[in-house]
């Protein structure tokens, strides 16, 4: 009885001293947070330092440490205030819930509207976010493609290729990687256009595609590195910037083939409004998402692959990109991303739908 | 019998800090176990039991529960007498090299889970080293069930062969010399003196890889082609949910699987308490 008493005893004072703990950490975080000097606007006196964290999914790193250069440049250039910014990489949807568990992002840039949304819905982004920058905020955008080995030995050239008998098909599970959900919506489009919308003749289109995939893999990067390095697989539907990162690396074993239709894969940008408040970060978390659409920028991305969302300098990489295929957009073809995940990918829709016997 | 309880329980008085050590004791299992496992519970609150009852029997989780359980059932296995094996040889024999395989039992601890995962699905694939050869004879490892064993033999040996070796390090050589002296054969040996000895610390290596290898997600996703119906482990369908926001379905298969875990763990140390029990009366 004694000993019941005081494991009770115990047990209270572990969770109070659990609480105490996160408040001093939060107390910790808060104080050293990273944020501008209010004060120190004055003319000819140098700003304090300021912080801001980027969190991003998975293939932009190599971009945004260029890119993060560029900013940092033009930010001493116009303000004189030196930046310095906080990179984090990872699966989309990963980044996004580290997010709203308090990793104090200033600004994001995922590969999902939907996924920015969540963040909405946590009350850290404010309504109407999509209109803040132009293009829907998506700075620059990318479709998929097909990267298949070289001289395309099964003569794979577009979507009704990779569903015939036989055909091996590597891609992402829409499920666990938000980003494989482009790949998806890209072959039912194509579907859709090839049957006039008759929804039970796609289904059984992509019923084929999808009988013909020998591995899921849960993320966009594992996918590459089973069709890349492992050799599985006649076709990898990919990101076309992520294509193009594979040929890089692997010269002369690869070509990427751009299906007749496509889809557009907008990655969002928005700013973390209840981050950048705290932290006083407003002004050059703004500026450094607008800057993703300067001259500079935008052809910073199209080296790195994702295609400028400025239609001169998208131009200027007719040589890169296949600018012949027709690219349709999520809120005209699709009703817009809540609309497609309800329909597709919510449990026990299309997608579940496709794979159950 | 009654005097050595005796003895004991005065110990207990006798010897200090109980108190301060029981306390420390259940601060850290507080902090580490219970109350994580408890927010756990908390999530689930605001979720009916109908819906719980769905998320938890849905038709392809339950493709999954056949997946990771009937996987991690064989690799457990294996991992027994394979186990069982290698602390034998680490135990009774002297090779070179002895204390550098010792150490390399160990490794599947220190690695990060996808390391090995990935190192494994390269290798076994139809174009890796080990799988070519079995791709000759129309064997598939990588990306089908026999790879997600091979994982989870990988992921609890270990556990195996750490709770055998000291068992039969202890173990007493003189029990077996008496037997052969007596006309023993070597299999009789095994069966009647050893095995008896090393069957509790076995059955807690099959109950703790059995329980990790259901569990695990770093190193058997990779290998795992992730086919709905096929090749799906349950932790996946977790990382699923989780990807569509979808808390609640998520924690609910969760609190299935920390029921199993808990229930085969439970399990083992009963029946290790009934084998005890058995040996002391004989």
């Amino acid at each position: 009885m004694k000993n019941k008493s005081l494991s009770a005893k115990k047990l209270l004072a572990a969770t109070l001293s659990l609480a105490l703990m996160t408040g001093v950490f939060t107390g910790c975080v808060g104080n050293g947070s990273p944020g501008a000097n209010e004060d120190g606007n004055a003319d000819g006196k140098a700003l304090a330092k300021v912080e801001i964290t980027n969190v991003s999914y998975d293939p932009t790193r190599e971009l945004y440490e260029q890119y993060n250069k560029l900013f940092q440049d033009y930010w001493k250039e116009t303000k004189g205030q030196e930046v310095e910014i906080t990179q984090s990489h990872g699966g989309s949807g990963k980044q996004a819930r580290s997010v709203i568990e308090g990793n104090e992002a200033d600004v994001v840039t995922l590969a999902l509207e939907g996924d920015v949304d969540e963040v909405r819905k946590a009350g850290l982004i404010n309504d109407g976010w999509v209109q803040e920058f132009s293009k829907n905020s998506a700075p620059y955008t990318s479709t998929i493609v097909f990267l298949v080995r070289k001289d395309n030995p099964k003569k794979l050239n577009d979507w009704s290729d990779i569903v015939k008998p036989g055909i091996e098909v590597i891609t992402p599970d829409p499920k666990t990687s938000g980003g494989a959900r482009w790949n998806f919506l890209a072959a039912w489009a194509f579907a859709d256009k090839l049957y006039g919308g008759d929804e039970a003749k796609s289904k059984l289109f992509l019923k084929k595609l999808y009988a013909n995939v020998t591995v899921l893999d849960s993320g966009a990067r594992g996918a590459t590195t089973t069709f890349v390095e492992n050799g599985q697989g006649d076709v990898l539907l990919a990101w076309e910037n992520e294509a193009f990162l594979a040929i890089k690396e692997h010269p002369g074993e690869f070509e990427i083939i751009t299906p007749s239709l496509s889809i557009l894969a907008q990655p969002s940008v928005a700013i973390v409004d209840a981050n950048v408040e705290k932290h006083g970060t407003e002004e050059v978390s703004k500026a450094y998402l607008e800057y993703l659409y300067s001259d500079e920028a935008q052809r910073l991305e199209g080296k790195n692959y994702y295609r400028p969302s400025n239609p001169d300098i998208l131009k200027e990489f007719s040589d890169v990109f296949d600018l012949k295929v027709t690219l349709v957009n999520i809120d005209d073809e699709f009703g817009g991303w809540t609309a497609a995940t309800e329909k597709f990918f919510a449990d026990g829709a299309i997608f579940d739908q496709i794979y159950s016997k | 019998m009654l005097s050595l309880k005796n003895k004991r329980k005065r110990n207990n008085t006798v010897i200090p800090g109980f108190g301060l050590s029981m306390g420390i004791t259940i601060t850290m299992l507080s902090l580490i176990v219970l109350i994580p496992l408890c927010s756990v519970l908390l999530t689930l609150s605001d979720t009916t039991f109908a819906g719980f009852w769905q998320n938890i029997t849905d038709e392809q989780t339950m493709a999954t529960y056949k997946v990771s359980f009937s996987c991690a059932l064989i690799a457990a296995v294996i991992n027994v007498s394979f186990g069982i094996l290698l602390a034998w040889i680490l135990t009774r024999y002297q090779f070179p090299l002895k204390s550098l395989l010792d150490g390399l039992i160990e490794l599947p601890f220190a690695l990060p889970t996808a390391v090995a995962g990935i190192a494994l699905t390269t290798l076994y694939s139809d174009k890796g080293w080990i799988g070519a050869l079995f791709d000759k004879i129309d064997v598939k490892i990588s990306y089908t069930t026999i790879g997600i064993t091979i994982a989870m033999v990988f992921i609890g040996i270990p556990f195996v062969v750490r709770s055998i070796q000291p068992v039969l390090e202890k173990l007493d050589p003189q029990f077996e010399e008496a037997a052969t002296v007596l006309g023993a054969s070597r299999f009789r040996i095994f069966c009647k003196v050893i095995l008896p000895e090393i069957l509790p610390a076995a059955l807690t290596g099959f109950g703790l890889a059995f329980a990790r290898a259901i569990g695990e997600y770093g190193s058997v996703v990779f290998i795992a082609g992730n086919i709905p119906y096929k090749t799906q482990i349950t932790p996946l369908i977790i990382m699923s949910k989780l990807e569509q926001f979808n808390y609640a379905a998520a924690t609910s298969i969760a609190l299935v699987m920390i029921l199993f875990a808990f229930v085969i763990l439970f399990g083992i140390n009963v029946l290790q308490a009934a084998i005890n029990k058995v040996a002391r009366g004989s």
